[in-house]
């Protein structure tokens, strides 16, 4: 039987990681724009993360320190079982602090806490093509891009707002980066784009099913389309967090009853904490959270 | 009342033991041996192998059992660790003219050199569940000394008349393709093409096949040659100069001769589909060759107007270790996203109500 227990560091061989690493490179000389590469079969499916996994594992060093969140949080399975999978791999140190992070790899959300230089947010991407849903055909959108036509997009969003009166798209929302390539945040929510903008952390996104890298290099202009009579707007939550009492942050609802009881809880689990370490209190936390342990 | 999802690590680890322990089942039972899989499961493993893209057949018994006979995750967990193989090289075009043939059917001629082989197989079988084969009493089956005769392709007897369009030539220097190494970037050569067919889900490739022939993409199909059985595998050693053998490996390839009327630069002729697959897996290789002949609609003049002619559709969505992620990555987690339509939907439906009631008032 053939052995399978050795493996490289990070999983990848080096070779691999080279040519994953030069499509980094490329990703990052031309902001914005998809680099093909030949992705490799994880052992994870594709469509859970597979492309940021290639990238993270392309790009981590024994000294990194490595965060990994699903829907902000870092105890979301999916985010759990990424994080284990370095720790086996490549002995990393890990860590859910946002603040001692090097390298963040993230499904759905941008942290709240302002990343810095130095650190690198790792996006797993499923569709990394901002186009797909307007032209299904990758010959096209390629040449859609190459020729910077991005008026189908346009047309798409004014549909929006002549039908449902306003756009209505809420994640994955479309950006332009350094005044050329539109691209796909991936699926994070609205209220995330503007953190993406002159950010001085470097973004790197993988695809691993589509086979495609981008970059957002740090201080980069990262701008939301709109129309000037209808500005893109992030989304505002009625209420604070009930455990930390945050404003201005991503929450989530969380169902208490059947009879439409809920709360608004922080999606970034971190931030959450932190605040509450440092003695923020929103109103169900205390009691509430204490009568259930 | 909050309590915050966590825990995932434990949660995930006893999940794992419980599927360990279904995985097993009845303890009393003996547990399966890999030898028995092989042996007793050999299309299954075949099939494992063929869209695993590994010829390992010790692996693919091993997967299976460990995938609980999904099939889908057996690929899957060998496609997996073929990833982590090195690559040292590509070998020779296997010589399927050459192969040691157990099964050889031409639905085309009645006889032709080298003869008609039924071989292994379901067809002509009763389906008629039978309870005898749980014994082990199978009698053994009645064999003969191997006759010295050749078996030229059936394409190769129709190509000396003109009758078939040549295989096509290619430039000696011309490296294959490979789209393990490289991202695939359409429009594919057909080198590709069959690399991603030959490695494509069966049943995805079957519907397409099967489609073509209810007149989506029809193509006038048929069998020209079934072969299975063995051929060799060499290795071209730069140090050595010359071509060694790296041993014997078990292929089905499926010849399909279709209608061509000609064009103006092109007399009439048939026209080739071609289906390679590992193992015995005769009913891949045929809908592959289908769908190969539908994919070559362009070099032919065809009007692209079914779903199986087309190279993007099929080849995109034929692999189904990415199709399965894809789908099933569904279960994870996506209230983030989901809230921000929950928002959306209340805004749209308070402004909603407002004109309602704006219009009542009114």
């Amino acid at each position: 039987m053939t052995t399978t227990a050795q493996y490289n560091f990070a999983y990848l061989d080096e070779q691999t990681k080279r040519m994953i690493r030069r499509a980094i490179l490329k990703a990052i000389a031309i902001p914005g724009y998809q680099v093909p590469f030949s992705s490799r079969e994880m052992p994870m499916p594709y469509g859970w993360g597979t492309g940021g996994v290639q990238v993270t594992a392309s790009i981590i060093g024994p000294s990194d320190v490595l965060k990994v969140i699903d829907q902000g949080a870092d105890d979301t399975t999916n985010a759990v079982s990424i994080r284990a999978f370095f720790a086996k791999v490549a002995q990393v140190q890990t860590t859910t602090h946002t603040g001692e992070a090097t390298i963040i790899q993230t499904r759905h959300r941008i942290p709240e806490r302002v990343l810095g230089q130095g650190q690198i947010l790792v996006y797993q991407v499923p569709i990394p093509e901002p186009l797909r849903f307007l032209e299904p055909r990758e010959t096209e959108t390629r040449k859609m891009h190459a020729l910077e036509e991005y008026g189908l997009m346009h047309v798409k969003l004014y549909e929006d707002i002549a039908r449902h009166g306003r756009i209505a798209t809420t994640y994955a929302y479309p950006v332009k980066v350094e005044g050329r390539y539109v691209m796909d945040p991936s699926p994070t929510p609205k209220f995330d784009n503007p953190k993406m903008h002159m950010s001085e952390a470097l973004q790197l996104f993988g695809a691993g099913r589509e086979h495609r890298i981008y970059a957002v290099p740090p201080h980069t202009e990262v701008v939301s389309l709109d129309f000037e009579d209808h500005p893109f707007a992030i989304q505002h939550f009625e209420e604070p967090c009930a455990l930390c009492g945050a404003e201005q942050v991503y929450l989530d609802e969380v169902i208490l009853d059947d009879r439409g009881g809920h709360m608004y809880v922080c999606s970034d689990t971190d931030n959450c904490e932190s605040r509450r370490a440092e003695g923020h209190r929103g109103a169900l936390a205390g009691h509430a959270v204490e009568a259930a342990e | 009342m909050y309590v915050a999802v966590k825990g995932g690590e434990a949660a995930i680890a006893n999940a794992h033991a419980l599927l360990a322990d279904r995985r097993r089942g009845d303890r009393s039972v003996p547990a399966l041996r890999l030898d028995q899989i092989m042996e007793q499961l050999g299309l299954a493993v075949d099939r494992a192998m063929g869209e695993g893209s590994l010829y390992d057949r010790e692996l693919a018994a091993l997967a299976l059992v460990q995938a609980r006979g999904d099939l889908i995750e057996a690929i899957f967990l060998v496609r997996a660790y073929r990833t982590t193989l090195p690559r040292f090289g590509y070998s020779k075009p296997v010589d399927t003219g050459a192969m040691l043939i157990e099964r050889r059917i031409s639905a085309t001629f009645k006889d032709l050199p080298g003869g008609q082989m039924l071989g292994p197989t379901f067809d002509y079988t009763h389906r008629l569940l039978d309870p005898t084969i749980v014994s082990d009493e199978v009698p053994a089956p009645v064999t003969r000394e191997a006759e010295a005769a050749q078996a030229p392709r059936v394409t190769d007897l129709l190509g000396r008349q003109g009758l078939m369009e040549p295989d096509g030539e290619t430039d000696p220097d011309r490296e294959v393709g490979d789209l393990t190494r490289e991202p695939l970037d359409f429009p594919l050569d057909r080198d590709l093409r069959l690399q991603a067919l030959a490695r494509g889900d069966e049943g995805f490739l079957l519907a397409l096949g099967y489609s073509t022939q209810r007149g989506y993409g029809r193509s006038h199909p048929f069998v020209g040659e079934i072969r299975i059985g063995e051929v060799a595998v060499e290795f071209d050693v730069p140090e050595l100069g010359f071509a060694v053998s790296l041993g014997r490996i078990r292929v089905t390839e499926c010849q399909m001769v279709n209608q061509f009327k000609g064009s103006a630069k092109v007399p009439p002729q048939f026209t080739r589909g071609y289906g390679l697959v590992f193992g015995q897996a005769e009913r891949k290789a045929m809908a592959m060759s289908l769908v190969d002949r539908a994919l070559r609609a362009k070099e032919f003049g065809e009007d692209v107007v079914a779903p199986a002619q087309d190279e993007e559709f099929v080849i995109s969505h034929s692999d189904n270790v990415q199709a399965t992620g894809f789908v099933e990555h569904l279960k994870l987690p996506h209230y983030v996203d989901f809230q921000a339509e929950l928002d959306l939907i209340r805004r749209m439906r308070a402004e909603h109500e407002a004109a309602e009631l704006k219009e009542a008032a009114e």
